[in-house]
């Protein structure tokens, strides 16, 4: 996929991707009235796809709008791959924003209301047709594009603003819960089109709620509560940093008992579990690098069969329950 | 900026941005549900005039046609002027950004890369064709309404007369008012949640005119607006009166310029608001 060149304004090659530009927010605040939205908020996030988590009234959906321009920031400065939000007319070239408001323009059809906007982008009537189709492909609505969107199912208008955000060939696509209201199918392919996005090099930033769908797709996450940043980067290097709570490392072997006695010699290993089927063990340990080791050492000495060992809480459910708890109230 | 910026800025582009979000707001503009009380101001005088027209053909008539004409010209200047299109340009300009609001809708423009500018003026251009279809064809309609009853005499003073040129000013009268307001009440729009209390202060302002000093007396529409008008003093008694005097009367060629120039001001005010507008539908 190429940038789009638009009628009277010269193209100019997607250099910007060779620097991999960010998205940098410069402790940004957002206040509304005396609530607060989001606070100080520091982030440079690179390529790929990164998710937005936290509860309601996080400042996710606050996040996004601001880098969209769709709202101003209080104190601070966002700049997207260089542009300032403050002119739309440069960032909505490379920007595709599917939001969760749920209403549409009167009257019209999905092929029409793709298509309406692809040529307010000022692109000629050719151009726009081929895109609105292309992107209806995409998100398979090219069967239901001729009916009014007034008449579409919940599934069906998140899709068509879905390709409503991508029929530009957006380089940085912000997308605002776009998983709620799918079916089973159709969310797995719409993860695979964020996949496709993110393997492009392009920024797909996304908000859920729904954590092991985060987890699944994501390359950073960050986390927010109370419209502060929690924490941010890759899941695991985020689970690292919580230091408070004890990682938990499964490992599949044969005599998990034996195995269980042995690391209860180490301080810094916490509780150990076997598992109900006889052929596991859960451990807590404050170190985890030090459990890698050991369990080498044990290994080689008592001659056990290892079929696994993998963290159990490297996740972004659990991260979210370590540092956001059970005040997020989602899952 | 110079002339080699302003030459080099990408109007092909906007050009066409402009065509297409025409086409989206026309039809909103034209024909809304909304706009069901600005269908009935226009077709008001319409109806009037037309039975006016039916009746007098069927009974004797006591009045002459210069009274027909002097009835329009107050019918004009205190109707149409000072309360048809005052408050169709309101519920027209107004509305063309608050609609959006209170339909939730207003992010799409906002997530198109356009320049707020080129939005303001492609929705205030789309506003301005709406508002003269309707009050200017008001107009131009009402005028022929009220003395068709003549017949032949009528169509001697129309097309032999002065007939021709009076309707003809009071349609251009009639498409500046809709210049002038439609750029008041869109900056209005783009300002203010509740566009009511802004049109109440621009109400007034514009009904206190005449007792303005001959500075502020430029600030509004209704001084360049009076000034076009064909048929000048109009004999009004009662309370109304003061609407129909003319003090100052200014010459075509400076009330034109002067309006238009005033009008693009207060666009380009609306344009730079509209420029840090956020979306906001909360209420």
């Amino acid at each position: 996929m190429t940038e789009l060149p638009y009628v009277g304004q010269a193209s100019t090659p997607a250099a910007g991707l060779q620097t991999r530009p960010r998205i940098v927010f410069d402790n940004v605040s957002r206040f509304y009235g005396e609530v607060l939205g989001v606070n100080r908020v520091n982030l440079s996030i690179p390529p790929g796809i990164t998710s937005l988590v936290g509860p309601n009234g996080s400042g996710k959906t606050t996040l996004m709008n601001l880098m969209a321009g769709l709202i101003r920031p209080s104190r601070g400065t966002i700049n997207v791959l260089g542009i300032p939000p403050t002119r739309p007319e440069e960032l909505f070239r490379k920007m595709g924003y599917c939001t969760q408001f749920d209403a549409f323009p009167k009257g019209l059809t999905g092929y029409q209301f793709i298509y309406s906007f692809l040529l307010v982008h000022g692109m000629i009537e050719s151009e726009a047709a081929r895109l609105t189709g292309e992107a209806l492909q995409r998100v398979a609505m090219t069967e239901a594009a001729d009916r009014p969107v007034a008449a579409y199912s919940k599934g069906m208008r998140q899709r068509i603003k879905l390709a409503q955000a991508i029929a530009h060939r957006p380089t940085v696509l912000v997308l605002d819960e776009p998983l709620n209201g799918l079916d089973p199918m159709a969310r797995n392919e719409t993860i695979a089109l964020f996949r496709q996005f993110g393997d492009e090099g392009r920024h797909v930033i996304v908000s859920s709620h729904i954590l092991h769908e985060v987890d699944r797709i994501s390359d950073e996450v960050i986390l927010l509560s109370h419209g502060y940043v929690v924490a941010e980067g890759q899941i695991q290097g985020v689970r690292s940093e919580v230091k408070d709570q004890p990682m938990q490392i499964l490992v599949r072997c044969d005599k998990p008992g034996l195995l269980a006695s042995r690391l209860f010699e180490q301080d810094h290993v916490v509780e150990a579990k076997v598992n109900e089927d006889g052929k596991g063990l859960l451990v807590r340990t404050r170190d985890a690098d030090n459990l890698y080791l050991l369990l080498n050492r044990i290994v080689l000495d008592n001659g056990l069969e290892v079929e696994a060992v993998a963290p159990a809480d490297d996740d972004v459910n659990s991260v979210y329950q370590y540092l956001i708890g059970a005040e997020g109230g989602t899952t | 900026m110079t002339w080699s910026q302003i030459a080099t800025q990408p109007w092909m582009l906007w050009r066409r941005q402009v065509a297409s979000i025409l086409r989206l707001e026309l039809k909103k503009s034209l024909f809304s549900k909304r706009a069901w009380w600005i269908y009935i101001l226009t077709l008001g005088p319409v109806l009037i005039t037309g039975l006016h027209s039916l009746l007098s053909g069927r009974i004797e008539r006591g009045h002459t046609m210069g009274e027909d004409n002097m009835i329009f010209a107050g019918m004009f200047q205190v109707y149409f002027l000072r309360l048809g299109i005052f408050f169709g340009c309101l519920g027209i300009f107004s509305n063309l950004f608050r609609a959006e609001v209170l339909e939730r809708t207003l992010h799409y423009y906002f997530m198109s890369p356009v320049r707020r500018e080129v939005l303001a003026v492609s929705k205030y251009l789309a506003g301005l064709i709406a508002a003269v279809v309707y009050f200017v064809g008001s107009v131009v309609l009402s005028f022929l309404f009220i003395s068709a009853h003549w017949g032949p005499v009528f169509q001697q003073y129309l097309f032999h007369g002065p007939g021709l040129a009076q309707l003809g000013w009071y349609a251009l009268t009639a498409a500046l008012a809709c210049v002038g307001y439609g750029s008041v009440f869109l900056l209005t729009g783009v300002m203010f949640r509740n566009p009511m209390i802004p049109a109440a202060v621009v109400f007034v302002w514009e009904n206190l005119n005449p007792f303005l000093p001959s500075v502020l007396k430029k600030f509004s529409v209704i001084f360049y607006l009076k000034s076009l008008c064909p048929v000048g003093e109009i004999p009004t008694e009662g309370p109304l009166a003061f609407l129909a005097t003319m003090t100052e009367p200014t010459p075509a060629w400076l009330a034109i310029p002067g309006l238009l120039i005033v009008s693009a001001l207060v666009l380009a005010l609306a344009a730079a608001k509209a420029r840090k507008l956020e979306v906001s539908y909360s209420d």
